[in-house]
């Protein structure tokens, strides 16, 4: 099993370095060679699990209630603007 | 006995007694953390000031004459893996990303610990985002086992567990995505429960994986792991994963008599790889609960649940983790370490276009097969018991290369995971001088036969009472 690292740290968003995608590449390869053992199972009209307690439409009342104040939701960046985020354009005219 | 070495149960009577105070045992604990985490390297964050300032308040209401109902914890020294947010505490989920980080709001049992009168002593080491079987994946240094200074601790929850094993608090708190308190617990001679899924919010404690992530604690006694258990379950409006069952009062079941209770014992646990001494001790420890010894059991997709959690797990991580960009909080994506690169690009793979069926849907459906093998064995037998790990604790670096043989290490703990059920690691003997620690599965919502049958070994054994030569 063959990985295409650059374009997985492409659509991760992650930046590697030459060396690292070598390492990475031997890594995840060998991962992904071993978790092929599931092959083996068949699987047919076996249902998944994605809720394990087996909740089902777990819902609550739509009631106005407190949040963090503009300051608090604000108090962990680093670069901000008139109470806003600022982020870089994604934009360009 | 020093202050520090005192269980939940016996700090909460010396404090009602007058036997010592809050500040007392608060100062034993920050007096030991000081004395060996040079060493260990268990905490990230200590909270000396704000830990003293709430011992004495602790200590102001015993004198008001707090009950034990009101603040069941009332005084008790606590140090939480710094995955769990605490507003105003640095919350680091031991990786660079969030290392400057300063929540603005608690995480739920945070905020029911509090309630309960527990006093926040530090954030413990872990490894980073939960990553890890061993500890070393920290951003901030890997922690030591106090058993031997040269051997991992287990992880990822591995401050929380050798904080606990030397005393340097009374109780720890963690989380369990594959093992992650189970293991290092066992690796560091004291007692983990991974309650079921749902039983404890999730709500405020960074998500590694979120169908599988357990909320949970590391204790001296399986009587102190009940005690922590009746303040963090229960419903919680922010986590709609959590149930609404009504809450026992987990400290009733323990003493009840285990005569009687079928307890099976898997196949599959028992295979070639494992580590014969840790085979055997496990088998020694069920014929102290069944003199006739244990019924076998089968659960035939065991071989399959390592892979399929090694699947779901990161592809659950890299949506998760996706949430970090540096622009509301943290700084930016290039400060993951390599175990969290590794995950993030894995899942990303396993989720991209035209491999979604191939794996993530085929895992989730044997992990409905590895559901129903559980759920076939407890119909036979009502609690399993298995070894925590396959091997005893490793030395630190002997593993950091080569990740498929550190993920091997969870091939007995994944699998509760995969089933929502619960799991409680206790001590169960020794090997060239390293700890063992068993583990006992029941079905989901099980924690009280879980508890009792603990509690009944440790009563017939001392192992939980012997501690590290710091």
């Amino acid at each position: 099993m063959k990985i295409d690292v650059s374009h997985v740290a492409k659509l991760a968003n992650l930046t590697l370095g030459p060396k690292e995608k070598i390492k990475f590449e031997k890594q995840l390869s060998e991962i992904l060679t071993y978790v092929e053992k599931l092959k083996e199972v068949d699987t047919k009209n076996v249902e998944i699990t994605s809720q394990v307690t087996g909740l089902e439409n777990a819902t609550r009342e739509d009631e106005v209630k407190s949040s963090l104040s503009q300051g608090e939701v604000l108090s962990g960046t680093k670069k901000k603007h008139n109470g806003f985020f600022k982020v870089k354009a994604i934009l360009e005219e | 006995m020093k202050l520090n070495q005192l269980t939940i149960k016996q700090a909460q009577e010396g404090l009602r007694n007058r036997k010592f105070s809050s500040v007392e045992i608060t100062k034993a604990c920050l007096e030991q953390i000081k004395k060996h985490d040079k060493k260990l390297n268990a905490f990230i964050t200590i909270t000396e000031r704000e830990a003293l300032e709430s011992a004495g308040k602790a200590d102001e209401l015993v004198s008001q004459g707090e009950t034990l109902q009101d603040k069941p914890l009332l005084g008790i020294p606590i140090a939480l893996k710094d995955i769990f947010s605490t507003k105003g505490i640095r919350t680091t989920a031991a990786s660079n990303v969030l290392k400057d980080y300063m929540p603005v709001y608690d995480a739920t049992v945070v905020e029911k610990l509090k309630n309960a009168g527990a006093v926040i002593i530090g954030k413990t080491n872990c490894d980073a985002w939960a990553h890890g079987s061993s500890g070393e994946n920290s951003d901030f240094g890997p922690t030591k086992n106090p058993w031997n200074t040269e051997y991992v601790p287990g992880g990822s929850s591995s401050g929380s567990a050798v904080s606990v094993a030397s005393d340097m608090c009374i109780v720890a708190t963690g989380t369990d995505t594959g093992g992650s308190i189970r293991h290092p617990a066992s690796f560091c001679n004291v007692v983990g429960l991974k309650p079921t899924y749902g039983r404890v919010s999730r709500y405020g404690i960074v998500a590694m994986a979120s169908s599988l992530d357990s909320i949970g604690h590391i204790t001296k006694t399986v009587e102190d792991s009940a005690i922590i258990l009746n303040t963090a379950s229960g419903k919680d409006p922010k986590d709609a994963t959590t149930l609404g069952f009504p809450i026992p009062d987990y400290t009733e079941s323990l003493k009840k008599e285990i005569k009687g209770i079928k307890i099976g014992v898997p196949r599959e646990y028992f295979i070639k790889g494992t580590d014969p001494q840790v085979s055997a001790l496990v088998k020694k420890a069920i014929l102290v609960l069944e003199k006739q010894g244990a019924k076998i059991v089968e659960l035939p997709h065991t071989q399959f649940a390592n892979p399929c959690y090694y699947i779901i797990q990161p592809s659950e991580v890299s949506s998760n983790l996706a949430r970090y960009d540096g622009i509301r909080f943290g700084l930016g994506r290039e400060n993951f370490g390599d175990e969290a690169k590794r995950r993030i690009m894995l899942g990303t793979y396993t989720l991209s276009a035209g491999y979604y069926e191939a794996y993530y849907k085929k895992a989730m459906q044997i992990r409905t097969l590895v559901k129903k093998d559980f759920e076939s064995a407890f119909t036979k037998v009502e609690a399993i018991i298995t070894p925590v790990s396959p091997t005893l604790p490793w030395k630190l670096g002997e593993k950091v290369d080569d990740p498929l043989k550190m993920y091997l290490s969870d091939i007995f703990t994944i699998t509760a995971n995969l089933a929502g059920i619960p799991g409680l690691a206790v001590p169960c003997g020794f090997a060239e001088g390293l700890p063992v620690g068993m583990q006992i599965l029941g079905p989901q919502f099980s924690e009280e036969l879980l508890f009792q049958i603990g509690y009944a070994y440790e009563q017939a054994t001392e192992w939980h009472k012997q501690k590290p030569n710091l």
